[in-house]
């Protein structure tokens, strides 16, 4: 039925696929956090110059396919003198796309924490950026990491896509393995497990944040915070 | 990009057509069958619930192109011959039925409880009470998290492609080797995507507004 010693023999193409998978994730993900930071910033920022393009490029990362962005980059590219290597483009394609999404939660998540608190907090005399780290960056974090966890797990998904441009990745490496040895179980289902044990660990460390974050809550004005938040489910 | 769309517009709109139709027939096989897993998620029997967990757990925790080439490559070797067609809709339809079950469920979750045991009171069956009273309610609730389903399964279509089925990513894929215009071509397949998506958007905050009002949990 299943054949162990199939996934023994060709353990390196696995674990290859497995480490490009894991770094390229790591690198698209970090992109992503950190653009869509910057995206959120400039949204939110005071004179509205940037609200409306950051919102199309938002539109835009929800309403394309992550595929189509990764052919634009890859072989689109090339027309533009833009030539990027597989797993650049790679990395440039899920950070990009994932940006458009973080963006949005960072966005929801600064726009659910309350005015009135950093009003009070200014009338009580905390300086801005001192409510800004120690009110408002809180409780957004609180807010932020269910869904962000979410996401990340959605892009490390997503990133079997890079396989179609050629990069060496868990799925590209399982249908070489197919190719080879034309069993089809083995190879799939191997990999299926080791997206879902990535996936896994994301989850879990998503779940121990979340907890952390929600159990540091000693000061009061957090306190009274609590109450509004289940208003809205 | 528009010279593209002028020159090709028939083969685009017919893979755009294709797109539709697979994505669109797996968002409804998949509501029935995510309807089912849903009813058998919030079941009482663990027996029901592990084994709805398990295909639940499945199908959101992998890739999908690892699904749709699992499923296109494993039929055929335990004997039974599906076209491309076939295998993409399928893939889409387990996929999407474990992500509709769960927000069915959290749906379901939001019902208040009273409701239902008002309607046994009552001497409403139990397959009565979900049918007219819980799930038309559901519906209501979970309809923005739907629409973003649709939208996912319309973006996730695209990789179909890859089983040369020959909807809109795979008509661009052929156009752009054709003209040599891989930026334009794809340009023109991402408006096109775009496009629909925004319409499907609008569609939903609309239903969302018409339907809104008298529910349960407000």
């Amino acid at each position: 039925m299943f054949d162990f010693m199939l996934i023994y023999e060709m353990r390196g193409l696995i674990l290859q696929g497995l480490w490009n998978t894991v770094w390229i994730c790591f690198l698209g993900c970090l992109v992503a956090l950190s653009l869509g930071l910057a995206l959120a910033a400039l949204r939110l920022s005071n004179p509205r110059l940037f609200a409306w393009p950051v919102a199309c490029y938002v539109e835009t990362c929800r309403g394309v396919p992550l595929l189509v962005l990764l052919f634009l980059l890859y072989y689109g590219g090339p027309s533009i003198g833009l030539r990027l290597d597989a797993e650049i483009a790679g990395v440039t394609g899920i950070g990009l796309y994932g940006a458009g999404y973080f963006a949005e939660i960072y966005r929801s998540g600064f726009k659910a924490v309350s005015r009135g608190q950093l009003e009070v907090a200014r009338m009580l005399g905390i300086s801005r950026l001192q409510a800004l780290v120690r009110i408002q960056i809180p409780q957004m974090l609180r807010l932020i990491v269910p869904p962000g966890t979410n996401q990340l797990i959605i892009l490390v998904k997503e990133s079997a896509l890079i396989s179609i441009i050629s990069v060496d990745d868990l799925t590209k490496n399982a249908t070489t393995i197919v190719n080879q040895t034309f069993s089809v179980i083995e190879p799939y289902v191997t990999v299926a497990l080791l997206y879902w044990l990535i996936i896994e660990i994301i989850a879990r460390s998503g779940y121990r944040l979340e907890k952390r974050l929600a159990n540091r809550r000693p000061r009061p004005v957090t306190h009274t915070q609590g109450a509004s938040f289940h208003d809205h489910g | 990009m528009l010279e593209i769309l002028f020159n090709h517009y028939p083969a685009l709109l017919r893979g755009l057509a294709t797109t539709l139709t697979v994505s669109l027939s797996a968002i409804a096989l998949g509501l029935m069958l995510g309807v089912l897993l849903a009813f058998g998620l919030t079941s009482r029997s663990r027996w029901l619930r592990w084994p709805c967990g398990l295909y639940r757990s499945f199908w959101r925790g992998t890739p999908i192109l690892l699904q749709l080439l699992l499923v296109y490559y494993l039929l055929p070797e335990t004997g039974i011959e599906v076209s491309p067609m076939s295998a993409a809709i399928l893939t889409l339809t387990l996929n999407t039925a474990a992500f509709q079950a769960e927000i069915f469920r959290s749906g379901i979750a939001h019902i208040p409880q009273g409701q239902v045991e008002a309607a046994r009171m009552a001497g409403i069956s139990r397959w009565q009470t979900r049918r007219c009273i819980v799930m038309p309610q559901v519906f209501r609730l979970t309809l923005p998290p739907l629409t973003n389903e649709v939208i996912t399964i319309l973006k996730n279509s695209s990789l179909i492609s890859v089983i040369a089925v020959t909807e809109l990513m795979r008509v661009s894929e052929q156009i752009a080797s054709r003209t040599f215009q891989p930026l334009e071509t794809y340009l023109a397949a991402a408006l096109l995507y775009l496009a629909v998506n925004l319409v499907l958007a609008r569609l939903s905050a609309y239903l969302e507004r018409r339907t809104a009002g008298g529910l349960a949990t407000e």
